[in-house]
């Protein structure tokens, strides 16, 4: 009534704890809900510099081990369709996505791709239009929220303000039935994990936006999820404090194990962050890799003009080989280009350069393109060289600044760029 | 699979369902007690009255022709009941004039109101807000105690010399209006508050940074602007002084009648509780027409929730 | 003189509100100050005095009445509050579905109805009741004012519940609370000030009532408002003044406390 919740199949009633500690062995078929591995010895780790020295382990009694090697979360084929008819929107467009445990995984995009609602079906707040949503291989889209081993950190945190910040970050565990003397004692752990003990008496309201956020993940990690859920928690926070809790939560994922699925449309962010990241736009996956894949060889257009900064050239493709092709520009030199996996290109297609993987050179027949630079721009670090190319589109070149130096070429100039072999990238578009 | 689509179904289904259940008890009280009810009275007014109240079932359209027309009792000839046809046009007449000057008198008081600082706009608001939950017995008592001959306002004007006997203010029209205008003030008040509120005067700055004056930015910019309040405002008061049964019963004596006199009457002394129905039910009528045009209007001023 | 030029300033409109002000106090003022009169009639002050309260206190008239108004009040104004707040549950915080505008305009309906209409119809409506089953209690005040004070029960409510963010009620979910859970520890808490608000606003409201009372009621079923009606018709002595003021101080504590409750939400 109040929530558009999904009441869900109703099978095997299993509450919170079980599905936390891992159930012993369940062999009931009827049963729908999920087997979870046997709770594991947590191998110590180097704990960062900012965190306290009790060792962050003990706090986690259930480990996740690096090596049972299933996937957290299975996301096969699910479309998810907002109203009827007419007005209807297609939010998610048959997407498939394997996120694996202990991994961090960041879904990235901008407003309205799409990976929000993906996190709300992974969350229990929509149920998919089709498809199937697995949690270590069981099916959990029907299943309503309380009844998964998710948690989720609002973007708005959400914390509840007429209660404490200790309160806070008990209510789940108080929700999952635990005697007082645990939900005490964990709460108490989770404070000092994000380091609020002093604050632990107080109205949530009474504390700043980095604080709250802060206790909104204590309060989404207390109860032990499997899988934790990120809902953009760092965008109201300050550029420095976004920095610093960027290096705190990778640490975090990393101490703790838990699978972390973050959202964000900051691609810096999803850069620094994740070890993978799926690309999405209106609606569907466009690519998934590491970041240094998805930097390196984006596969389409959208993600190579999405994630940092792009040059975009026509060619002609000439020859292909070994997942490498040589293509011809339109000034008639030939370089060799990146193929995107099970990609056969044809004709006139879209290269991708990263402007600093491309350098300034003499305006010689060896450059691989000639322009007159129409615009610097210093950046401290390094300078952008905006290129006005011959055949008429501009081509940015970036170059670090060398110590003492003034630039040598200006505004005006005529100079040559050389784009090298691992350079160039073809588009799958 | 269509199989989530189905659950998806189900569960907003139930969602509904539930909601229905919840709103039951609000729902049936008032159709108990309020709506269903007027039902009944549409049925008596198709009736006939008994010898001593209530009624005969026995269908008759007297009731309904009684409302504007009488029956002469020597040659059987319908005119027009002039007695009713003034009582409407009295309730009319006040209910149309107080609207009006709450409306004059309440624009500005909302307005200033809407334009003290923020921290003492709530003790305005307050203040504003106690008359409005006085008793609106005490409140008409407090006017009768004005008026009255034996009144402050005529002991005053005496003892001043400015007159030697004292006027002659209740159980006029006048005490009507004067009664209705001070206890409805009030209800035209607080939504032109709520309009006024929401001014954003950035847009009154503009006017006047094109060349308008104070008295054309009021009549070009703001007004339009709060319009929508003047007729929230207008149909809060309306509607109650068409109907206003107790200031005419204080304040206007037996003689000065309005509508809401003349139906109780019916139930009274008059025993023709057909035709109390169907003056209700005109009531009734004239009411919805004016909500009518509150809606058209309000329709194409400002949306608001519900 | 400097004067800044104000943009808000309106000419005589300062005025004209202080006017208003004072003229809507005013007569309530005079109304208590004459409760005091140690005299006879409003004409003369006759010095300081408390004869009228204590002719009030002791008429045993006024005492019943006023106990029945308490009665009355205290259950129409439980009844509607718990009524209206399910209704709210039931018609905010949802995507419009069938029957939604028709169940808010049912809600709202006794605001739109002259009162006089809505008293004639319970009359008829009551008295073939009080003939068919013999009653004639103060049940059907009660649920004559319950169904009147709905409306006024359920504005503050759906308006805090409007105000509530649904995100709450999630994260709670994700949490693990079933929605029984959900409401009781998140929901209801964070409504309470609207529901006591409500509460106030509905008792005051049938405090108030006189249309409706005065014609549902039967012989001797007296509130303090139609004794007070009943009175202005015939005699009026200061005696009415002083209950006034005793009425006057009821309201205005309570409309005092419903403005704390409400303001202390952020």
């Amino acid at each position: 009534m109040i929530l558009a919740v999904p009441s869900g199949a109703r099978q095997g009633e299993v509450t919170g704890p079980e599905m936390l500690h891992g159930a012993p062995q369940q062999q009931n078929a009827a049963d729908p809900i999920i087997r979870l591995p046997t709770p594991v010895a947590y191998a110590d780790n180097q704990v960062g510099t900012k965190l306290p020295s009790v060792q962050r382990a003990s706090l986690w009694g259930v480990g996740v081990s690096a090596s049972t090697g299933r996937n957290a979360i299975d996301v096969r084929e699910v479309r998810k369709v907002f109203g009827a008819g007419e007005g209807q929107v297609t939010a998610l467009d048959t997407v498939s996505v394997s996120i694996r445990e202990n991994e961090f995984f960041t879904l990235l995009g901008p407003s309205g791709c799409g990976k929000t609602t993906l996190l709300r079906l992974i969350a229990g707040f929509e149920f998919p239009t089709d498809g199937q949503i697995l949690l270590y291989g069981e099916d959990i889209a029907l299943l309503p929220p309380f009844k998964r081993p998710v948690n989720t950190v609002f973007q708005s945190y959400a914390l509840f303000p007429h209660m404490t910040v200790a309160e806070n970050i008990g209510f789940g565990l108080e929700m999952l039935g635990k005697s007082r003397a645990e939900i005490d004692s964990r709460t108490a752990d989770m404070l000092k994990l994000v380091q609020m003990e002093q604050l632990a008496k107080r109205r949530t309201s009474e504390i700043s936006g980095g604080q709250q956020q802060r206790v909104a993940l204590a309060r989404a990690l207390a109860p032990q999820p499997k899988v934790l859920l990120l809902d953009e928690p760092l965008s109201a926070l300050d550029y420095k404090l976004r920095k610093e809790m960027q290096i705190e939560l990778k640490q975090l994922q990393h101490e703790t194990g838990i699978t972390f699925i973050f959202v964000t449309h900051d691609q810096e962010e999803a850069l620094t962050m994740s070890d993978r990241i799926a690309v999405m736009s209106a609606g569907k996956i466009l690519q998934i890799g590491s970041p240094h894949e998805i930097y390196e060889h984006p596969a389409e257009r959208f993600v190579a003009g999405f994630i940092g900064e792009t040059n975009f050239l026509q060619a002609e493709v000439a020859t292909l080989s070994d997942g490498r092709a040589t293509v011809t520009l339109p000034s008639g030199r030939q370089i060799k280009a990146g193929v995107p996996d099970r990609f056969e290109p044809r004709g006139t297609v879209s290269l991708a350069v990263r402007p600093e993987l491309a350098q300034l050179a003499p305006a010689d027949d060896k450059a691989t393109l000639t322009g007159v630079v129409n615009h610097l721009v210093y950046l401290g670090t390094d300078t952008h060289f905006h290129v006005r190319l011959d055949s008429g589109e501009t081509f940015i070149v970036r170059r670090q600044n060398s110590s003492g130096g003034v630039s040598d070429i200006a505004i005006g100039d005529r100079v040559g760029i050389m784009v090298g072999e691992s350079a160039a990238q073809i588009m799958k578009d | 699979m269509a199989r989530a689509q189905e659950i998806a179904n189900q569960a907003e289904r139930k969602d509904i369902r539930n909601r229905w259940i919840l709103s039951a008890p609000a729902l049936l009280i008032i159709l108990f007690a309020a709506t269903g009810p007027l039902l009944i009275v549409l049925v008596y007014s198709f009736l006939t009255p008994g010898p001593y109240g209530d009624v005969k079932w026995q269908f008759s359209w007297d009731a309904w022709t009684s409302v504007l027309l009488e029956r002469d009792i020597f040659d059987d000839t319908l005119s027009l009941a002039d007695a009713h046809l003034s009582i409407l046009w009295r309730s009319v007449r006040l209910a149309l004039g107080t609207t009006v000057l709450t409306a004059l008198f309440g624009f500005p008081t909302a307005y200033f109101i809407a334009t003290r600082p923020a921290g003492s706009r709530d003790i305005w608001l307050f203040l504003i807000t106690i008359p409005f939950w006085t008793n609106l017995l005490i409140r008409t008592f407090a006017v009768l105690e004005i008026i009255r001959n034996e009144g402050i306002v005529n002991s005053l004007l005496i003892k001043l010399g400015v007159i030697q006997q004292p006027i002659q203010m209740l159980f006029t029209d006048f005490a009507i209006m004067i009664g209705m205008v001070y206890v409805y003030l009030p209800l035209m008040v607080l939504p032109l508050y709520a309009s006024m509120e929401k001014i954003d005067f950035r847009l009154v700055e503009a006017g006047y940074d094109l060349y308008a004056t104070r008295f054309k930015v009021l009549r070009r910019i703001i007004f339009p602007l709060v319009k929508p309040g003047v007729i929230a405002g207008s149909i809060l008061v309306f509607i109650p002084s068409l109907g206003a049964y107790v200031t005419p019963s204080v304040l206007g004596g037996g003689k000065n009648m309005m509508l809401g006199n003349l139906i109780e009457l019916q139930f009274g002394q008059g025993r023709n509780w057909p035709l109390g129905g169907a003056l209700s039910i005109t009531l009734m009528l004239i009411v919805m027409v004016a909500l009518l045009a509150y809606v058209r209007n309000a329709g194409t001023a400002e949306v608001r929730h519900g | 003189m400097a004067r800044y030029f104000s943009v808000q300033h309106q000419p005589g409109f300062t005025a004209m509100a202080v006017i208003c002000f004072v003229a809507l106090y005013a007569p309530i003022l005079i109304l208590v100050v004459y409760a005091f009169n140690g005299g006879e009639s409003i004409a003369s002050w006759q010095g300081f005095s408390l004869r009228w309260f204590e002719k009030a206190w002791n008429n045993e008239q006024v005492i019943g009445a006023s106990w029945r108004s308490v009665k009355i009040a205290s259950a129409a104004a439980v009844l509607a509050t718990i009524a209206a707040t399910m209704a709210a549950l039931a018609t905010t915080r949802t995507k419009p579905y069938r029957g939604l505008t028709l169940k808010y305009a049912f809600i709202n309906q006794p605001l739109m109805v002259p009162e006089i209409v809505t008293a004639v119809a319970l009359l008829i409506f009551f008295s073939r009741i009080k003939v068919a089953t013999g009653y004639s209690g103060l049940g059907y005040l009660i649920i004559a004012h319950t169904a009147f004070c709905i409306p006024f029960a359920y504005l503050p409510i759906r308006a805090r519940l409007e105000s509530m963010n649904l995100t709450l009620e999630q994260a709670a979910a994700d949490l693990y609370a079933t929605p029984w859970m959900t409401f009781r520890r998140i929901t209801l808490p964070l409504l309470w000030p609207g529901i006591l608000a409500g509460l106030m606003l509905a008792f005051v409201i049938s405090l108030d009532d006189v249309v409706i009372t005065n014609f549902v009621k039967s012989g001797g079923q007296d509130t303090l408002p139609t004794y007070m009606l009943g009175q202005l018709r015939r005699a009026i002595t200061p005696e009415m003044n002083a209950i006034s003021t005793v009425f006057l101080l009821l309201s205005v504590g309570i409309v005092t406390l419903f403005f704390f409750v409400s303001r202390k939400r952020d």
